[in-house]
């Protein structure tokens, strides 16, 4: 595309103020389409978005601001962060998981099928996967979950295989069991409800999933209890640890510096944007969730 | 075909619109094309390094965003190193804007970046003056225009002098700025606020108090701008809650020559140039070949109303 500016100059003349070629913008505001907005459970719902082959391009760990409806009425101006739960680019899909609970997810639990969403992204980093990692375990407690799903996708889709751990007050709140299990991921489930959530049990389990399996990687999002467990066994097995942060965010792109938080660079306390550095970490650099 | 260009403090911007410190930065150039922008303004820095606020850094409020992000702040080198050498590559001139904790590290850090590159220095004026029991440069006329004098003292670069819509009567911070050598007043930075989340009955940002910006500040500001215009013989930039090109059109009318874009750059992060390219029609529409003749154009501020004027 090819922009001309004119503008005229002191003595009245027009003249050519610059002429150039547009350079290639690798990220926009993208309206979707919705194909389906409905409840998973009392707490979650799942939203299916025909979008535009930009936003296609998110990886694992990634997230887009969302203009939800409602915003510019009342207290809510922001737009709201979201991890990506799925995409499927043979759709021209993009998923997301997520729980009600303010004025941004009240409004995304308004949309109707063929409404619209206006969406920005993919941002951030998301997570590393290395092509020789032959095992890795997700632990995801929560909607924490919406996060980890794309990475077991994507990790069994390049020969990985994935152990996911899913924790929840109750069964009835474990979600994409059948997704994860579907995509080839070996499934646990622990629940607060018989006791299986506790921490020194999800750790034996944690322990039985690593041995001798060639176990190259540990991820988690949603809980301090769990990125605590996650960098010591991170640690204790040396292999890598992952986690997916969240913070209240205004900008997405690392320019606000309202979603900063300190981490441990060695010996030294660094202040990164969970946005633009983030929002998946070195679980090692973290200080807590 | 209209001109956009506008001169503002020494400089001659191809357009208007810039985006306002803070609400910017090198990522935005995966989204737009900078060379667009009328200028380019950094985040301030401040000589020291600074980590900046706790979280909660930010919240909303009705047309509103509140903010206390505390100036974090790599320092010059890293400003010297990094950021200037990363906007040469584009057209606009740059604008650093600076902070310092005395009116002596304003003007030594106003010559440790007066370097090529940098085409002005905004002087963020808002912050506490450490000399002064903590007090805003801005909020104080002799503090005003004495930091401002030592910052022309040290640079050859415009001084842009922002200023703080925390005063009783902004129009003497303006005066003060003009005594002091300013080529130009940015009015405003963020209105002090606060909020307190009813549930937990504690504050809602981690720093108590914070800055209110976005729609909801238009009115307060643009009065400012008003009354700052009719003060000084200064270029004035109006800056506070524009999110479209009739926002920037009311801050030119009002006797702004130039508009900083902040919040909604957070959100449509498009829409500098979405108001970029509304300029001309508007302008078209109005029979006006030039985007300067919007500066100070508001009509029928002295007239009253007959009617009015006889009731009395």
């Amino acid at each position: 595309m090819k922009m001309v500016d004119h503008l005229v100059d002191d003595k009245g003349e027009t003249r050519m103020l610059r002429e150039l070629a547009a350079p290639a913008l690798p990220l926009q505001a993208a309206t979707g389409e919705v194909v389906f907005n409905r409840p998973v459970n009392d707490r979650y719902r799942h939203l299916a978005l025909a979008a535009a082959p930009s936003a296609l391009a998110a990886l694992p760990g990634q997230f887009f601001q969302l203009l939800c409806p409602g915003q510019g009425e009342g207290s809510h101006i922001l737009r709201r962060p979201m991890s990506v739960y799925r995409v499927s680019r043979a759709d021209a899909r993009v998923e997301f998981l997520y729980k009600v609970r303010g004025a941004g997810t009240v409004g995304l639990a308004s949309l109707e099928p063929g409404g619209r969403l206006d969406i920005f992204g993919p941002l951030g980093r998301g997570f590393r996967l290395e092509r020789e990692w032959p095992h890795i375990v997700l632990l995801a407690r929560g909607v924490g979950l919406a996060t980890l799903a794309p990475l077991a996708e994507a990790a069994v889709a390049q020969g990985t295989s994935v152990s996911a751990i899913l924790s929840a007050e109750r069964p009835e709140l474990i979600m994409s069991a059948d997704y994860l299990r579907e995509v080839g991921a070996e499934v646990t489930i622990v629940t607060d409800s018989d006791g299986s959530s506790a921490p020194e049990r999800v750790e034996e389990l944690m322990r039985g999933l690593v041995l001798g399996r060639g176990t190259a990687m540990l991820a988690t999002c949603g809980s301090n209890r769990l990125l605590a467990l996650v960098q010591r066994l991170g640690r204790e097995f040396g292999i890598v640890a992952q986690v997916a942060l969240e913070e209240h965010m205004a900008c997405g792109i690392g320019m606000c510096y309202c979603c900063v938080r300190p981490f441990k660079a060695g010996d030294l306390v660094e202040i990164r944007r969970v946005c633009h550095d983030g929002p998946v970490f070195d679980a090692q650099e973290v200080m807590s969730w | 075909m209209v001109d956009l260009s506008v001169r503002v403090g020494g400089l001659t911007l191809a357009n208007p619109i810039m985006p306002g410190s803070g609400t910017f930065a090198d990522t935005m150039a995966q989204v737009i094309d900078f060379n667009r922008l009328g200028a380019l303004v950094t985040k301030t820095i401040t000589p020291d390094v600074r980590h900046g606020n706790p979280q909660p850094r930010v919240t909303e409020v009705a047309g509103a965003m509140l903010s206390s992000i505390g100036i974090p702040s790599k320092g010059p080198e890293y400003y010297l190193e990094e950021v200037v050498p990363f906007y040469a590559s584009y057209r606009p001139p740059l604008v650093a804007s600076i902070s310092a904790g005395t009116a002596d590290a304003f003007g030594v850090l106003a010559a440790r970046i007066s370097v090529p590159g940098i085409a002005a220095i905004e002087a963020n004026i808002s912050c506490p003056n450490l000399e002064e029991n903590g007090r805003a440069f801005a909020m104080f006329p002799e503090d005003t225009e004495a930091v401002i004098r030592r910052i022309k003292a040290a640079t050859h670069l415009p001084v842009w002098a922002k200023l703080t819509p925390n005063v009783g009567d902004i129009s003497v911070i303006a005066r003060a700025a003009e005594a002091g050598g300013a080529d130009a007043l940015v009015v405003a930075n963020a209105l002090l606020g606060m909020a307190i989340d009813v549930e937990s009955f504690r504050p809602r940002l981690g720093n108590l108090m914070g800055g209110l910006t976005g729609p909801a500040v238009k009115p307060v500001i643009l009065r400012m701008v008003y009354q700052c215009a009719r003060a000084v013989g200064l270029p004035v930039i109006g800056c506070g809650g524009v999110s479209d090109v009739n926002d920037a059109v009311e801050y030119m009318l009002a006797g702004a020559t130039a508009v900083q874009v902040g919040t909604v750059n957070f959100i449509h992060p498009a829409r500098m140039i979405e108001i970029i390219e509304a300029l001309p029609g508007f302008l078209r529409r109005h029979g006006l070949a030039r985007a300067a003749d919007l500066t100070g154009a508001v009509r029928g501020t002295e007239a009253s109303d007959p009617l009015w004027a006889a009731v009395g």
